[in-house]
């Protein structure tokens, strides 16, 4: 049973391709492999370590405060977070930004303390974390490779279609992002089609 | 962007670096709610109340609370707080002084806590180190950058709905492809400024 807490979140109930949460960073921030894998990570980290402190506290928490409750844990966690990013990792730092304050406003985080965390225990919040992290670090990856491979020709910054490849540029820039994701989930949508018939 | 003029600021935040289809900030409410121009119409002028409020609000926070405490780092918590609390408190002010704008604008106020643009807003106010007049003129056309876009949205989403879309496509990714187009358009303004 506890496995199938941390699975669910890998494909079945995805919350980039199933439930399209927290949209801002994934388009945002996946102009690179690398970029989407760091973004997902630290968002993994926080959503953990947050769903683990809320399911300590709630039976602390009354429930008319509890959303403000849950900010405040969770932008403690991404104040932590950023602190290490910066400290560490300088260049993914410099990379994301904005968007690393701003994990504060992923939906996906309030959505997994509101319907989760708040309701279940410790362990099983922390799996629940880990797993719905881990995959939306997975899409962020797949979207990050993808824009990248098509805008600059290379996945993680080695070059794989050699140097005749003219990188579409537009693929790092705005509309590639929405673009690429829109076609992700027509893709998605086919796979889940054909595997359901 | 530090001395900017106010002029260039609007421009740019309206167009050029329109929040949503270009610093992708506040998807959420532009993919979640613009499936009626009426609706979109509604939740842009939430926003845009909100947003130069919250502006406003986190500017006089930032350099008359947190810096000269030295508390800097704890910019985070204290502007999603500011923002959860100035929504609910609009949203008092308005139940209790005009019942009609809060019919308007009601269902859209609580889900602007959770909207990137605010937070987004406020700590990009503070990066540019913009003073008092242009985190205003930034707040407020950064916010009406953000209405025309949804507003704009959900105008092609009306005709999209009777359109001949391929099954796979229907709903989600064929409003992102919408969404790419229409910041394909956006980009024709670089260089505007």
């Amino acid at each position: 049973m506890d496995i199938k807490i941390f699975t669910k979140g890998l494909y079945k109930d995805n919350p980039i391709f199933v439930q399209l949460l927290g949209m801002c960073p994934t388009l945002a921030v996946t102009t690179s492999a690398i970029n989407g894998l760091g973004m997902g990570l630290a968002t993994t980290a926080v959503l953990a370590s947050s769903n683990v402190v809320i399911s300590m506290l709630r039976k602390v928490i009354p429930d008319k405060v509890r959303i403000p409750a849950f900010i405040v844990v969770i932008a403690t966690f991404v104040t932590i977070i950023g602190m290490v990013l910066e400290g560490y990792f300088v260049d993914l730092y410099n990379a994301l930004g904005l968007f690393i304050p701003l994990i504060v406003v992923n939906c996906i985080i309030l959505a997994r303390a509101e319907t989760f965390a708040f309701k279940n225990g410790i362990f099983s919040s922390f799996l629940d974390g880990l797993g719905m992290g881990l995959g939306f670090t997975i899409a962020l990856l797949i979207l990050g490779s993808v824009r990248e491979l098509l805008g600059a020709g290379s996945i993680f910054g080695i070059s794989l279609l050699g140097a005749a490849y003219k990188p579409a540029l537009i693929m790092i820039l705005p509309p590639g992002a929405f673009l690429a994701l829109g076609i992700l989930l027509a893709i998605n949508n086919v796979i889940k089609q054909k595997s359901a018939a | 962007m530090e001395n900017a003029s106010i002029f260039v600021i609007i421009v740019s935040a309206i167009l050029v670096n329109n929040f949503v289809l270009s610093r992708f900030l506040g998807i959420c409410p532009f993919l979640g709610v613009s499936k009626q121009v009426e609706t979109a119409f509604g939740m842009g002028m939430a926003v845009t109340f909100v947003m130069t409020l919250a502006g406003i609000i986190t500017y006089v926070v930032q350099y008359f609370i947190l810096v000269p405490l030295g508390l800097e780092f704890l910019k985070i918590v204290a502007f999603i707080l500011v923002i959860a609390s100035l929504v609910q408190f609009v949203e008092i002010v308005l139940q209790k002084t005009s019942p009609t704008l809060y019919q308007a604008l009601g269902v859209f106020l609580p889900l602007i806590t959770t909207n990137c643009a605010v937070l987004g807003l406020a700590l990009l106010n503070i990066q540019y180190e913009f003073n008092l007049l242009q985190t205003i003129a930034h707040s407020a056309s950064a916010a009406i950058g953000f209405s025309l876009a949804i507003v704009l949205f959900a105008g092609i989403r009306e005709k999209l709905e009777i359109a001949d879309v391929p099954a796979p496509f229907k709903g989600f990714p064929i409003a992102l492809i919408t969404a790419s187009l229409m910041s394909i358009a956006f980009l024709g303004f670089t260089g505007l400024v």
